[in-house]
């Protein structure tokens, strides 16, 4: 078991070297001076020199990369080249945000997702299950910048109402607020994952609910509610939870879109004006905490089997 | 060895005779039993043949002045215009060219090196099954969209570079999915004899190994159809996509969502024939993948 461990933890490391020469390297290749993109034409040549020299962007890449893992090593992201503040700053008023809405987006998927999966299977073919199914497949089908686009277009074209796009509130001294910008956004994103999570609870339910002892827990004449809670559902989850560890991970970074739209200062719309402006300092930091939440949390998820499944031995 | 275990000393499979006609009848009686399948395949249809005639469909030009701007349907401009009095309805005909372009190509491009690659990394196992594992490893470690974001600037927004994207994006989860399907080969009688009368790896691969994973290649590429469109309108919302003016139905969306006054029905056609099309290759998904993957039939 220890081997196990020590083997994966290295096996993540490396994967997360791949991943920093790859955002490297892929930031870079285009050629283009990316200061001249974020200075403005009008800067003069000896503002952009100065720029070059502080950001080293002069130096081979073999140096600028030895000296970017430097710095990462003693959690030194470096500054912005766009702003020029300072990315760690930047990196904490901004994750907040981003966590929060994948919190709620969390929320709202175990509440509807779970539920709506566990009576989809307990009442299999009956109207009810067909309508979950159709919705599910909608949910996965339907594009979340579509949905997003007329959350917002239809109560300002009907009503003239628009959730607050130009601010950051805060759910402690402006609940409200911070309810109505965070919401929407956040109901949005979980459209594809209670669709999933609907459906995997759906088969997993299934499979479970054929099982003999479940069988046997209906002989023994236990009632039905006892037997898909205790029984059935209690087995069933193990998957549901992996899937939703990794899809949350997931949003931390991938809601570039949604924030985008709702103009939501969180990290997605961090990383993308990043890319578009190639601000190499945040896109490189972003990327690599995005890269490292997705693969700690996989190995948290292999690791935490084998206390939730006493049959799994890793060696 | 048993009678019924002897093995035809070419290699081929000689129970692919038998296995063929049985599987048509299965699809053709899950297709019945299962009328969402249908319908998917049923749409899939309509949209390939709109973007087929879509010349002979669209009514005014893709960027002519066809009418007042912002306006909702009528029965001059049947979705209504955008913001520059171009006409939606035939700006979504014209669409479907550009979504069935850009997700057929990139599906193939990405899935057949994710077969290529995938098939090589489960037959050969050893070194390369590591090095190309690892690269896989990192390739979905890497958030998606970022990555095909970050791509995509270097590139430089076009309908190729686009299609270039999506491929590498579709490359990683096809190459571990086809390895696991070759692993289960690997092992199989038929791969040993073909070894035992001097088969070489690279044909044994080739003629073996990679026409046994193909249904499992099938199921992928029709889920990976509506991922593909999906993820060309959200780059080309995105301004990373198809350059504007083309008719791209993310780009549609993202023009609308700039407009004043606001017209919702300038976004909200565009994403109603994205939606369409994607939910009929996830239905037809899920049938196929009900017929061809064995292991899950009866679970549903």
């Amino acid at each position: 078991m220890t081997r196990y461990v020590v083997r994966r933890f290295a096996l993540a490391a490396l994967i997360l070297w791949v991943v920093s020469v790859a955002v490297f390297l892929l930031l870079r290749v285009a050629g283009g001076d990316p200061v001249i993109l974020q200075q403005g034409m009008s800067a003069t040549p000896e503002r952009i020199a100065q720029v070059h020299k502080d950001l080293n962007l002069d130096d081979p890449y073999y140096v600028q990369y030895a000296l970017w893992l430097k710095h990462m090593a003693v959690l030194d992201f470096g500054h912005s080249g766009v702003t020029g503040t300072e990315v760690i700053h930047e990196f904490k008023a901004r994750l907040p945000v981003s966590f929060q809405l994948m919190l709620m987006t969390l929320g709202w998927t175990i509440l509807v997702g779970i539920p709506f999966g566990i009576i989809s299977a307990v009442r299999r073919n009956s109207a009810p299950d067909y309508a979950v199914r159709v919705f599910a497949v909608f949910g996965l089908s339907v594009p979340a910048f579509w949905v997003a686009t007329l959350v917002l277009m239809i109560p300002a074209q009907n009503w003239g109402y628009a959730p607050p796009l130009n601010e950051t509130t805060s759910i402690f001294s402006e609940p409200w607020a911070n309810i109505r910008q965070l919401g929407p956004p956040s109901l949005v994103l979980a459209l594809g994952s209670m669709a999933s999570i609907m459906r995997l609870t759906r088969s997993q339910m299934l499979e479970v609910l054929r099982a003999d002892y479940v069988r046997t827990a209906r002989a023994k004449g236990l009632n039905e509610r006892v037997v898909v809670v205790r029984h059935a559902l209690r087995n069933s989850l193990v998957p549901v939870v992996t899937v939703l560890g990794l899809q949350m991970s997931g949003l931390l970074g991938g809601s570039v879109i949604i924030e985008q739209i709702f103009n939501l200062r969180g990290l997605g719309q961090f990383i993308f004006a990043a890319i578009l402006q190639k601000d190499f300092a945040v896109a490189q930091s972003v990327v690599m905490f995005t890269a490292a939440t997705a693969v700690l949390s996989t190995l948290a998820v292999d690791l935490l089997y084998v206390f939730l499944d006493p049959r799994i031995r890793y060696s | 060895m048993s009678e019924a275990r002897r093995v035809p000393l070419s290699g081929a499979p000689r129970f692919e005779l038998y296995a063929r006609p049985g599987r048509l009848v299965t699809a053709l009686h899950t297709l019945r039993a299962n009328p969402l399948g249908a319908v998917g395949a049923g749409v899939i249809l309509l949209m390939l043949l709109v973007a087929v005639f879509a010349p002979l469909l669209a009514r005014y030009g893709i960027n002519q002045y066809a009418g007042v701007p912002s306006q909702g349907p009528s029965a001059h401009n049947w979705f209504g215009t955008d913001r520059f009095g171009q006409d939606i309805y035939s700006r979504v005909i014209y669409g479907a060219r550009i979504s069935f372009q850009v997700g057929v190509l990139s599906v193939l491009i990405g899935v057949l090196t994710g077969l290529v690659v995938g098939s090589a990394s489960g037959y050969f196992g050893g070194w390369i099954d590591t090095v190309i594992q690892r690269f896989v490893d990192a390739a979905i470690a890497f958030p998606q969209l970022i990555l095909l974001l970050i791509i995509v600037r270097t590139l430089g927004p076009s309908m190729r570079n686009v299609i270039i994207v999506i491929a590498i994006g579709i490359i990683p989860s096809t190459t571990r999915v086809i390895r696991g399907a070759a692993l289960a080969q690997k092992n199989q009688l038929y791969v040993e004899a073909a070894r035992s009368v001097g088969a070489s790896d690279i044909r044994i691969v080739a003629r073996h190994v990679i026409p046994n994973v193909v249904p499992v290649a099938i199921v992928i590429v029709t889920t990976l159809l509506g991922a593909a469109i999906l993820a060309e309108s959200a780059l080309s919302f995105l301004g990373l996509g198809i350059p504007p003016p083309n008719p791209s139905w993310g780009v549609d969306i993202s023009t609308s969502r700039n407009s004043f006054p606001i017209n919702v029905w300038a976004a909200l056609f565009p994403g109603i024939a994205i939606s369409l099309t994607v939910l009929g290759f996830n239905f037809f998904g899920d049938t196929l993948r009900d017929v061809l993957d064995p292991r899950l039939r009866g679970g549903r």
